[in-house]
C-alpha cells in the first residue's frame, strides 16, 4: 500500500513529463483557440495579422457555409464505411487466416503488408494501376468481360476512396482480431462441435462474443485515425466531387485561402465534433471495454 | 609530440578553420521547386561557388505545392528562413505590393533586364519595378499529332480557331483505337482546370471580374466557354477526364492516345523526346486557339527567384540570382546538357540564338504564344486584376480552386453547366466579400 509519502515523489517525479505533455497539447491547441477569435489573413491586401477580436465570426460563417454541412456527411460516411469493410473484412480474414495452411507465415506477412505502404503511395498506386480509367487494370478487366469500364474515381469517388483507405486499414484490423481469435480456447470450440452445434452457431455464440472486445479496440482506434483521413482525398480527388471531409476543409480554409482565423475555428470545430464521435463511441461500443 | 609542437599544430588548425569560415561568410538559403532545370540549376552551382567563394548556397528543394505553402508562411511571418525564393508570377505581383520583396532594380553589372521577354517581365513588375527574376518561363500551346491530322484530311493553322479545334477533335477521335480527340486538363485547382479554363475564358470574351470586382460567372460569355468545354470534352476526350491534369494528359499524348492537347509550353520538350514518348517524331505545334476576338486562350507563367525582404544577406542574393538568370548561366548549361535543355521563356536573345533555335523545333512557337499573353490586359474586356490563367490577389488560390471543384463535377456529369456556373457565382461573390472587395 502506498504511503502518503510514496505517493507525493511519484507525482513528484511523474510532473516533468506530464507537464512536458500537457504544453504540447495544450500550446497549439490554445493558439488555434486565440486564432480562430482573430481576423488572420496573413497575405490579404492589407495583411491582417491576428487581430484580435472578432467574437464568433469565425465559426459563423464556417458552420453556415453550404460545404460545412456536406463535409460533416462526407465524413461520416467515410468513417463508417470504412469501418464496416475493415472489421467484417478483418474477421472473416482472421479466421481464415487462423486455418492451418501450408505458407502460413508468408501469406500473414502478405495480408499485414499493405499496412507498410505509406497513405500517399497506395493513393498513387489505386488512382493510376487501377482506376485509371484509361491504363487502368480494372478497366481492363472490365473490358475483358465486354462491360463498360467504370469511371471510378468520378462516377463513385466516395466510394473509391473508401476502397484505397479500406484496403490499408484491413491488416491492422486483421491483426488485431487474429490475436484474438488466436486466443480463444479451442477446448470450447470442441466442445461446442461435440455437442452438434453448426459452424454458424459456433461463429455466433462462441467466436463473436469472445472477439467484441478486441473489435472495439479496432473502431476506437481506426475512428480516431479516419476523422483526420487527408493524403488520399488529396492524392486522387482534391476534394472534388463530394469527397471533400471536414479535415480537407479546414485545409482548404487555412493553406488555399491563407484564412487562418476561419480555418482555426474550423480546427477547433472538427476537434469537438470528434470528441463528440468518441464519447459516443465510448458510450456505445465501450462499455464491451469494462467486462 | 611535444607541448609546442601541440599548441602549434592546433593553431594552425584553428587558423585554417578560421580562413575557410572567413571565405565562406555568407550562407544562402535558397528555396526551389523540384523540377527538372532547377535540379539541373544545382548541379552546376560550383560555377557559382568558384565565381564567389564568399558565398556558400543552401539548397530546400520541395514539390511545388510544398514549395509554395512555405515560403508562403515564411514571408507572411516574416520568418527570414530563406534569401532566395522560387516563386511564380502569382506570387510576385501580391508580394511585390506588400513590401515583401526587395526590388531588383540595382542588378549587378553586366546583367542585361531590358534582354527579359516583356510579357514576362510585365507579370514581374509592380508599378514599373521588377521584383522577381525569371528562371524559366511558359506559355500554353496546342500540341497536336501530324500523323493524325493528316489521316483526318485536314491542316492545323498557326493559328487555329476554337471552331477548327473542335472539327479537327471530331474528325481525330476513335474510341475503338482508345484515341481521344483532344485531351484537356479536367481535374479541379486553381493551378489545374481553372488555368485552362481561365484562359480559354479570356479568348471567349469572358473574364473572372469587372472593374467593380463583381464576379462575372452570370454572363453569357462563360456559359459559352463552359458549354463549349464541355461539349468538347464529353464528346471527343478521355473518360475520366474530371481528374487529369498536367501529369495524367502528358502520360496519354506520350502513349499517343490524344490527338491534341493544349497544355504548358514545357511539355513540348517531353512530347517530342524519343526516350519518353511514343509519338516523339509525329508532334506539331500551332498558337492556343481562339474566338476572333483578339485574344487567345494561351496563359503566361515564369518560375522567379526573388529576395524576401526579411533576408539578411540581399546582395548576395542579387548576385546568385543575376548568376542563375543570366545569359551566361543559359551557355552554361547549353555548354554541359546541350542547347534543348537550357531553361526556356525568358530571354530575347535566346530565340535569336540560331544554335538553340536548331535544337528545339518548338522554341518559335513558345516565344509567339508567349508575346502572345498580356497578363496586365488578359480578357477583351477591361479587368482590375493581373494575371492570365488567374488572378493576381491573394483570394484567388481558395476561390479558383472552389470554382474548379464546381467545373470539374459538371465535366465529371454531376451537374449542369448552368449549375456549375451559379454556384461558382455564389461562392465568388461569398468570398469576396467576406475579404472586404464589394
Amino acid at each position: 500500500m502506498a504511503t502518503q509519502h510514496s505517493r507525493s515523489a511519484a507525482r513528484l517525479m511523474m510532473s516533468p513529463a506530464v507537464i512536458l505533455l500537457l504544453g504540447w497539447m495544450l500550446v497549439p491547441l490554445i493558439m488555434t483557440l486565440y486564432f480562430s477569435f482573430t481576423d488572420y489573413r496573413p497575405v490579404a491586401l492589407p495583411p491582417t495579422v491576428a487581430e484580435c477580436c472578432v467574437g464568433f465570426e469565425n465559426y459563423v460563417r464556417f458552420f453556415t457555409a453550404s460545404a460545412f454541412m456536406d463535409s460533416v456527411w462526407t465524413t461520416l460516411i467515410m468513417v463508417g464505411g470504412i469501418l464496416a469493410i475493415t472489421v467484417v473484412g478483418g474477421i472473416l480474414l482472421a479466421i481464415l487466416l487462423d486455418q492451418p495452411m501450408w505458407g502460413q507465415g508468408v501469406v500473414r506477412i502478405l495480408v499485414i503488408a499493405p499496412f507498410f505502404v505509406m497513405p500517399t503511395v497506395s493513393a498513387l498506386v489505386w488512382k493510376n494501376m487501377f482506376m485509371d480509367p484509361v491504363n487502368g487494370l480494372l478497366t481492363h478487366l472490365w473490358e475483358f468481360f465486354n462491360a463498360t469500364p467504370i469511371n471510378w474515381l468520378t462516377d463513385v469517388p466516395l466510394f473509391s476512396i473508401i476502397m484505397i483507405v479500406s484496403w490499408q486499414w484491413l491488416p491492422f484490423a486483421t491483426l488485431i482480431l487474429l490475436t484474438a481469435i488466436q486466443s480463444l480456447d479451442s477446448e470450447q470450440l470442441e466442445a461446442a462441435e461435440m455437442d452438434g452445434a453448426p459452424a454458424i452457431k459456433r461463429f455466433w455464440y462462441i467466436i463473436l462474443p469472445h472477439l467484441a472486445r478486441a473489435i472495439t479496440v479496432v473502431i476506437l482506434i481506426q475512428t480516431i485515425f479516419l476523422l483526420s483521413i487527408f493524403a488520399e482525398i488529396f492524392v486522387t480527388t482534391n476534394g472534388a466531387f463530394g469527397t471533400r471531409t471536414l479535415t480537407y476543409l479546414v485545409y482548404q480554409r487555412v493553406l488555399e485561402s491563407q484564412n487562418v482565423g476561419l480555418g482555426s475555428a474550423g480546427g477547433i470545430l472538427a476537434v469537438i465534433l470528434a470528441n463528440i464521435v468518441a464519447i459516443f463511441l465510448m458510450r456505445i461500443v465501450g462499455k464491451n471495454l469494462d467486462a | 609530440m611535444t607541448m609546442t609542437m601541440r599548441a602549434l599544430l592546433g593553431a594552425t588548425a584553428l587558423c585554417t578553420a578560421a580562413s575557410v569560415v572567413s571565405a565562406q561568410e555568407t550562407t544562402l538559403t535558397i528555396a526551389t521547386v523540384n523540377n527538372g532545370d532547377m535540379i539541373r540549376m544545382q548541379g552546376l552551382t560550383e560555377d557559382f561557388t568558384e565565381q564567389h567563394p564568399e558565398i556558400a548556397l543552401e539548397w530546400v528543394t520541395l514539390e511545388e505545392n510544398v514549395l509554395r505553402q512555405r515560403v508562403t508562411q515564411d514571408i507572411a511571418t516574416n520568418g527570414g528562413q530563406f534569401d532566395v525564393m522560387t516563386i511564380g508570377t502569382y506570387e510576385v505581383p501580391i508580394w511585390g505590393q506588400q513590401g515583401w520583396l526587395v526590388p531588383l532594380d540595382d542588378m549587378p553589372e553586366g546583367y542585361d533586364a531590358d534582354d527579359i521577354l516583356p510579357a514576362i517581365a510585365g507579370g514581374l513588375t509592380v508599378d514599373g519595378t521588377l521584383y522577381a527574376a525569371p528562371f524559366y518561363g511558359e506559355s500554353s500551346m496546342v500540341m497536336y499529332r501530324t500523323d493524325l491530322m493528316e489521316e483526318a484530311g485536314l491542316e492545323m493553322p498557326d493559328a487555329p480557331t476554337w471552331e477548327f479545334i473542335k472539327e479537327a477533335a471530331a474528325a481525330m477521335t476513335d474510341e475503338e483505337a482508345e484515341i481521344y480527340g483532344i485531351c484537356l486538363r479536367g481535374k479541379a485547382g486553381w493551378g489545374e482546370n481553372m488555368a485552362f479554363l481561365t484562359a480559354m475564358a479570356n479568348s471567349y470574351g469572358a473574364r473572372w471580374f469587372d472593374e467593380e470586382w463583381n464576379a462575372q460567372f452570370d454572363t453569357e460569355a462563360w456559359s459559352n466557354t463552359l458549354t463549349d468545354y464541355l461539349d468538347i470534352m464529353t464528346n471527343y476526350g478521355p473518360p475520366g477526364a474530371a481528374n487529369n491534369g498536367f501529369n495524367e494528359n502528358l502520360a496519354l499524348f506520350q502513349q499517343g492516345k490524344c490527338g491534341m492537347w493544349i497544355d504548358a509550353t514545357v511539355a513540348a520538350s517531353f512530347v517530342t523526346n524519343p526516350d519518353e514518348s511514343e509519338v516523339a517524331d509525329s508532334v506539331g505545334f500551332a498558337l492556343a486557339p481562339d474566338n476572333g476576338l483578339g485574344k487567345r486562350g494561351n496563359w503566361l507563367w515564369a518560375w522567379s527567384l526573388a529576395v524576401p525582404a526579411g533576408s539578411d544577406a540581399p546582395d548576395a542574393a542579387k548576385t546568385f540570382i543575376a548568376w542563375a538568370t543570366s545569359k551566361e548561366y543559359t551557355e552554361l548549361v547549353a555548354e554541359n546538357e546541350g542547347w534543348a535543355n537550357v531553361p526556356p521563356g525568358t530571354r530575347t536573345s535566346l530565340y535569336e540564338n540560331q544554335e538553340y533555335l536548331d535544337a528545339a523545333p518548338f522554341a518559335q512557337m513558345t516565344l509567339e504564344s508567349i508575346q502572345a499573353a498580356d497578363p496586365t490586359n488578359p480578357a477583351v474586356d477591361p479587368v482590375p486584376y493581373t494575371g492570365v490563367q488567374f488572378v493576381a490577389i491573394p483570394e484567388f488560390a481558395g476561390i479558383g480552386t472552389q470554382v474548379g471543384q464546381e467545373f470539374s463535377a459538371a465535366l465529371a456529369g454531376q451537374q449542369s453547366a448552368e449549375e456549375a456556373l451559379s454556384n461558382a457565382q455564389a461562392l465568388t461573390e461569398d468570398e469576396m466579400s467576406a475579404a472586404g472587395y464589394n
